[in-house]
């Protein structure tokens, strides 16, 4: 377990650098956990991944593997790992605050 | 290393898919894609019957095998019976489905498209008699064992 500053409030991510609590997340935060990966600056279609990873999350439950946002986020495989060339899934749940996502395919 | 040292993450992965059954070529699909998933690099390597999976016009056509497979929980004379394996390779196609597991040539591209690299065994397809065109077109190139390894070098190896 750690914490990070951002505008004055402290984030608590978990061993892996997932936030703990959701609720806890801003723009703010994003943009500060995606230059902790290496993705500097965030583009309109990362954002569009993130946003989405949020909804499910949200709606679902639990975060979408990389083939269901393949299939549905409106961005392709391909182009989603030159997105989150370190896993798209993974990556973009970290960054949209999100536990990562279980599931095998 | 310290107890609470974390050991070091596994950045590359070879694996090899040798058998061309159902059972044989899912397990090393699934490591592939969830390695990518976790943004681990990967090389796939057909070799021997495994390069059915890879094959246009039999990767379509992957059974489960009946006879022999202690798995099936079914004797081997019913296993032997004509159709038995289409039927049982048709009720695990049904769950596999259900799942979103993808069909063998589907989960060929998806892999493909996560940025593993794609290859086939040189001696099983002159074996064989393949050459490239018989392949799919993710198939970036038949290799040798020895390239295997040059390509494997600085990873972990996976048979399957």
């Amino acid at each position: 377990m750690s914490t990070m500053t951002i505008a004055g409030n402290d984030i608590e991510l978990n061993d892996e650098g997932f936030l703990v609590d959701p609720n806890q997340w801003t723009e703010e935060v994003a943009v500060e956990l995606a230059k902790e990966n290496d993705i500097d600056p965030l583009t309109d279609q990362h954002w569009q991944v993130i946003n989405f990873m949020r909804k499910e999350y949200f709606e679902k439950g639990t975060g979408p593997t990389v083939r269901v946002l393949g299939k549905v986020s409106g961005v392709s495989v391909k182009e989603l790992y030159q997105l989150f060339p370190k896993g798209p899934a993974k990556i973009a749940a970290k960054i949209a605050g999100i536990p990562k996502p279980r599931g095998c395919i | 290393m310290s107890d609470t040292e974390k050991p070091a993450p596994i950045e590359k992965v070879s694996i090899v898919i040798s058998k061309g059954s159902l059972d044989g070529v899912y397990p090393g699909l699934i490591m592939a894609n969830g390695a990518r998933a976790e943004g681990i690099e990967v090389n796939l390597f057909f070799t021997f019957f495994g390069l059915d999976a890879i094959h246009k016009k039999r990767a379509e056509h992957i059974k489960a095998a009946t006879v022999g497979n202690p798995g099936m929980h079914m004797a081997t004379v019913v296993g032997a019976l004509p159709g038995m394996s289409a039927i049982a390779t048709h009720m695990m196609e049904k769950k596999m489905t259900a799942l979103d597991i993808p069909s063998v040539p589907e989960f060929i591209e998806f892999i493909s498209d996560t940025g593993a690299g794609i290859y086939g065994c040189q001696l099983a397809a002159d074996m064989f008699g393949f050459t490239k065109d018989d392949f799919v077109e993710q198939v970036q190139d038949i290799i040798t064992v020895g390239e295997f390894y040059e390509m494997a070098a600085g990873g972990q190896i996976i048979f399957t």
